[in-house]
């Protein structure tokens, strides 16, 4: 009974939060609830004794690449009520393409019959007395191997891709070169003077 | 069933009322657990504040507080008191709920990590076999607290403090997982009691040597503390992100800083220190209570803390950019492989 009341409410938060994603006027609150979405997602995920995912889940989504969303959207300057003008305008258009989508997809589910094995993937049985970190690993890196790597690869082609557009060589910048400075003898660059009561020095 | 709740006269008492014992019994047990984890966890943060101002008075031959009791030792208290009663002002500009919920988030989330932290040979709140990586998750979470309050605010200061804060604790959080990684490697477990008690030969202590020491830098970026203290770069920035917050909303942010500090010293101390376990493995003095151990070790990391800041210059923030992307991550990155190679060689690999 316990499970059952928090499993009903992290789902209704987790709703809720989807929802106020896409009608939040403001997109920084929209942000921080895709956030709480992320969240409640996460702790589903451990309630279904997936803790590692949960957690990964947190660390990944929530720890880092929402964190570049709302420092991206913060930084925006963008006029809402100029975006909202248009609105009414565009509400055709957009309207009849969601509808043939959602005509689309409803013409999909009618068709669509559950394949007899599905049932058979969905509960893999957890080997006992091993926890679940260690269960993933065993699967990933033996039956999963090479389509794991592969996907290592195609991020990795991605990360160097997306270096390789951004980065220019520009002429006119003077970069701190840390290994001269420590290099530097105190003894070339500094010189001391004893100066005469009165008297100025010369340079 | 919990063993207190079988001690045969709480068991006699809660046969009597089957509701109590499925339902009452269990939430005050651990309700009492966390008082008992939480209420010593707030005294040693007030006495750090305290520890922090004594050890910079000595660094600068002064004396620190001497005023308020003894020695000044309930300089803390009254610190305390005088933020309690003081007004919260709201800017007028400001996102209201989420300026109030900032300094809560902060503050929540510097608590909710110790759940996980054994602080002795069974003592701990919950024993989960993701304990690391759900602390890892929760350090993680720590930028929101910041960089909501710098937005919310809606002052230029705050929200160049909050950007400043998001960007350097995104970037230590990347080697910081390369050090927890080489940990788990040489222990075979995520769950922080294993992590104390696993075998750990000496060479493999000095192998993760190097990692303590990024570690216990990237913690001090980690909890914007001296000398990676630009989110609060008095200097330029007036106070940081949170400029705009007075009375209890700032004591939040304050405490939730030292609770981090305190928190990051007991990770540190459980990854590297060995937890409660009594030093260098010298059985003579296991005489001592474990939990005793491990706030001496904290104290110790903690001192390294205070020590940076009354030592050190502030960073510029390019410098702190370089060090974290271009120092701390091509050299975690290379020691987690030396680690592996090391252990695979001498088949030191637990669970191999």
């Amino acid at each position: 009974m316990i499970e059952a009341i928090f499993f009903y409410l992290f789902s209704a938060i987790l709703v809720l939060s989807a929802l106020m994603v896409i009608t939040a006027r403001n997109p920084v609150h929209a942000v921080l609830f895709l956030i709480l979405a992320f969240f409640n997602a996460a702790a589903l995920f451990v309630m279904l004794g997936a803790e590692f995912i949960g957690m990964t889940l947190v660390i990944v989504y929530v720890g880092a690449v929402a964190v570049l969303f709302l420092f991206v959207v913060m930084m925006l300057d963008i006029n809402f009520a100029a975006l909202r003008k248009g609105m009414m305008k565009h509400l055709p258009v957009g309207g009849a393409v969601g509808l043939v989508l959602l005509g689309e997809l409803l013409w999909i589910y009618k068709g669509w019959t559950p394949s007899m094995f599905a049932g058979q993937g969905a509960r893999a049985p957890m080997p006992a007395g091993v926890d679940n970190t260690h269960a993933l690993g065993q699967i990933l890196y033996t039956q999963y191997l090479f389509p794991f790597e592969t996907a290592g690869l195609i991020l990795l082609v991605a990360m160097i891709g997306a270096i390789t557009l951004t980065l220019r060589k520009r002429g006119d910048v003077r970069r701190q070169s840390v290994s001269d400075q420590v290099a530097r003898d105190p003894k070339d660059v500094v010189k001391v003077v004893k100066a005469a009561c009165g008297a100025g020095v010369e340079l | 069933m919990d063993k207190w709740l079988q001690i045969p006269a709480v068991a006699a008492l809660l046969k009597q009322y089957p509701f109590a014992a499925a339902y009452v019994a269990p939430v005050a047990l651990i309700v009492i657990k966390i008082l008992a984890l939480v209420v010593p966890l707030l005294v040693i943060m007030a006495y750090l504040t305290y520890a922090e101002r004594k050890v910079l008075g000595a660094i600068q031959l002064r004396q620190g507080p001497m005023m308020v009791g003894p020695y000044g030792l309930l300089q803390a208290f009254a610190d305390g008191i005088k933020l309690f009663s003081k007004e919260t002002i709201i800017p007028s500009g400001a996102d209201k709920t989420l300026f109030l919920i900032a300094p809560m988030i902060t503050f929540a989330l510097s608590l909710v990590a110790w759940a996980v932290i054994p602080v002795g040979q069974g003592l701990v709140l919950a024993n989960i076999n993701v304990g690391m990586l759900y602390l890892f998750a929760i350090s993680s979470l720590g930028v929101y607290g910041i960089i909501v309050a710098g937005w919310a605010s809606n002052s230029r200061y705050a929200f160049l403090g909050g950007l400043r804060s998001a960007a350097q604790m995104i970037s230590y959080e990347v080697s910081m997982g390369f050090v927890i990684v080489a940990v788990t490697l040489a222990t075979g477990s995520l769950n922080m009691t294993e992590i104390v008690t696993a075998h750990r030969p000496g060479w493999v202590t000095a192998l993760l040597f190097p990692m303590f020491v990024i570690y216990v830098i990237s913690a001090l970026a980690e909890t914007n503390r001296a000398p990676f203290d630009l989110p609060e770069g008095e200097s330029e920035l007036v106070g940081g992100y949170n400029v705009e917050y007075s009375a209890m909303t700032f004591a939040l942010f304050f405490l939730g800083e030292y609770l981090n500090m305190i928190l990051l010293s007991g990770t540190a101390t459980i990854l590297f220190l060995g937890g409660w376990l009594p030093p260098f493995g010298i059985s003579a003095l296991a005489f001592v209570p474990g939990v005793l151990w491990f706030a001496l070790k904290v104290c110790f990391v903690l001192f390294i803390f205070l020590w940076a800041r009354g030592t050190l210059p502030r960073y510029r923030y390019d410098q702190l950019m370089r060090l974290g992307w271009k120092v701390f991550l091509p050299f975690t990155l290379v020691w987690v492989v030396v680690v592996a190679g090391a252990l695979l060689y001498n088949h030191a690999l637990p669970g191999m």
